[in-house]
């Protein structure tokens, strides 16, 4: 049964052949027994899965199932779940149990989907690497039987783990950027990072808000699809939602891909670029030439300038949002402070860990009295130019392909000690997001023995395009079925 | 771009985060690396371009003025490191 995806465990639980308990057991047996070796999840939440287990096989005998009605799958610890402990990945959030759910979550939740857990992520979401998360390192299953520890990619990465390694056929992540992209190429899964605004970011812990958006981690486009018909909705409680109807995904997938244009940005084929992953990603894109596509070279000339701008934007916004863990009114609080400011400030440095503080120093710094004009006001009028890249680029092309990340998965420890080595790990998947268009990441292939992702980009609201055009790349390829070795 | 000890603990200050003097050498390297990371921004002709604060311009929406939520005061304080009668304690502020 782990094997199957999200739409065959339907199919399953339609036919009668399991039950929801019977299968959630399954799972939760199986992620008890496998999790050690790769720390993907942060909290099983056992009783209340079973118990949703047994609530979704009663629906189902009353004739109300969805097709999410009694299949398992994951948050990520930054949806808040009411009732089971959501971290964050910090030590500040250690004994935090929401009141209230998050609108992803309660969306799942009237799908009649059982969730078993939440899963490991960087800290506040910050890392591309899984290693600032309070609760240990995420090991890759890529990679592992030659006995190298290799991260899953980040933030993500205990979702991505976590669906790689068959412990869930599919868990939420968020992406602010390239946290769901990223993590998925590097852990060969399927992720979608949707157009900013089209999932609620209400009850998803906040790290930059202009930026930050759910989407779907799952093995193959159709489940991406399929929690994209629960995920995707307007939601007044998010005051940047977008009111927008929203169309079933899964009914496109089957469009031919004749005549589709696809756009290669030339920064995007940079020498940043291994010529292994260059190999791989151009062979992906001949399958989509076989399919009736049509490429052409596009450019986008201020992609390079897409980094900078992130890392005055991001840490800026998230100087503002996580101002709130003051230790008051939930979360951590330091042990006798002797006052006021003592107790704020001990607090704030013995519950956040190093890349997080780094990160609310750069952008307290860059919103501060004299300097606002010359980072966080330039940054957001280079990201109009940014955008403005790609609107003039989707006037030529439908879609855009290139790489997902410069390497594939390296070896925990090995960028973790620079920081901004490590923010070099995202110069494909960052421009996206400060466009606030939609992008995915497909499996595209091996090297050495380890997934690359290939990054579909599309305009505002594209995801049905997306996930069409992965769906039929995996009619023609297995890269997607392929197993940790 | 090289950032000071002194605006390391200024902007430590702001941050309501306490900075010890060890930790201060390796910020100021992390800090100056990212700050210089980003100041190839400086390269950008700006003048004529519009800051970009929602990618599709979506402005505040206003809601009708009804009450939609109820109180939770006791599930929300029930998490709080420490309450009394109904109020979040804090250490001391006024003698």
């Amino acid at each position: 049964m782990h094997n199957k995806s999200v739409a065959e465990l339907s199919r399953e639980l339609e036919s009668g052949k399991v039950s929801s308990v019977e299968l959630t057991q399954q799972f939760l047996d199986r992620l008890k027994a496998e999790d050690g070796k790769y720390n993907s999840f942060i909290t099983i939440s056992e009783e209340q899965a079973l118990a949703e287990a047994r609530a979704a096989d009663e629906l189902r005998a009353a004739g109300k199932a969805t097709a999410w009605t009694g299949v398992p799958f994951a948050h990520k610890d930054i949806f808040c779940t009411n009732g089971i402990r959501t971290t964050c990945g910090s030590k500040m959030l250690e004994n935090f149990v929401p009141p209230y759910d998050a609108t992803v979550t309660a969306n799942f939740k009237a799908a009649g989907a059982v969730c078993l857990g939440k899963t490991n992520m960087d800290e506040f979401a910050m890392g591309s690497s899984n290693e600032s998360s309070f609760y240990g390192a995420v090991t890759n299953p890529w990679g592992l039987s030659s006995g190298d520890k290799r991260v899953p990619g980040g933030s993500s990465g205990g979702s991505a783990a976590a669906v790689a390694a068959r412990l869930v056929p599919a868990a939420t992540g968020t992406d602010t950027g390239g946290s769901i992209r990223q993590p998925a190429a590097l852990c060969g899964i399927t992720g979608l990072k949707p157009t900013y605004g089209r999932v609620s970011r209400y009850g998803m812990i906040a790290f930059a808000s202009s930026l930050d958006q759910g989407g779907p981690m799952a093995r193959t486009a159709e489940d991406a699809a399929l929690m994209m018909n629960v995920m995707a909705g307007y939601d007044p409680k998010d005051s940047t939602c977008i009111d927008r109807e929203v169309p079933d995904y899964t009914a496109t997938l089957n469009e031919p891909l004749k005549g589709l244009k696809i756009g290669l940005p030339k920064e995007y084929f940079s020498d940043q670029l291994s010529p292994a992953m260059e190999e791989q990603v151009r062979n992906a894109i001949r399958e989509y030439e076989k399919l009736g596509a049509t490429v052409k070279e596009v450019s986008l000339p201020n992609a390079r300038l897409a980094i900078a701008a992130y890392y005055v934007i991001a840490p800026a916004e998230a100087s503002a949002n996580l101002s709130r863990f003051d230790g008051v009114r939930y979360g951590y609080r330091c042990e006798d402070p002797k006052d006021l400011m003592d107790m704020y400030t001990r607090t704030r440095a013995e519950g956040f860990g190093t890349e997080v503080k780094r990160r609310i120093l750069v952008g307290t710094y860059a919103l501060s009295a004299g300097y606002f004009d010359a980072y966080y006001l330039k940054a957001q009028k280079v990201r109009r130019l940014i955008q403005q890249d790609f609107i003039n680029a989707f006037k030529e092309v439908d879609v855009l392909m290139s790489p997902v990340s410069p390497t594939p998965a390296f070896k925990q420890g090995e960028k973790n000690t620079d920081p901004v080595s490590m923010y070099l790990e995202d110069v494909f998947t960052i421009a996206i997001n400060l466009a606030g268009i939609p992008a995915m990441s497909v499996p595209a292939g091996l090297v050495d023995g380890l997934p690359v992702g290939l990054q579909i980009i599309g305009d505002y609201f594209s995801e049905a395009r997306l996930l069409n055009a992965a769906h039929q790349f995996q009619q023609v390829t297995d890269w997607h079925q392929r197993e940790p070795q | 771009m090289t950032i000071s000890r002194k605006d390391i603990e200024k902007v430590a200050v702001l941050a309501r985060i306490k900075v010890d003097d060890e930790q201060v050498a390796a910020l100021e390297k992390d800090l100056g690396n990212i700050l210089d990371l980003v100041d190839q921004l400086g390269a950008a002709d700006t003048d004529s371009v519009e800051p970009m604060a929602h990618p599709l311009d979506a402005v505040q929406r206003l809601r009708p003025d009804v009450v939609t939520e109820t109180n939770q005061r006791e599930a929300f304080q029930a998490i709080a490191p420490a309450t009394e009668d109904g109020l979040y304690l804090v250490p001391r502020v006024i003698e």
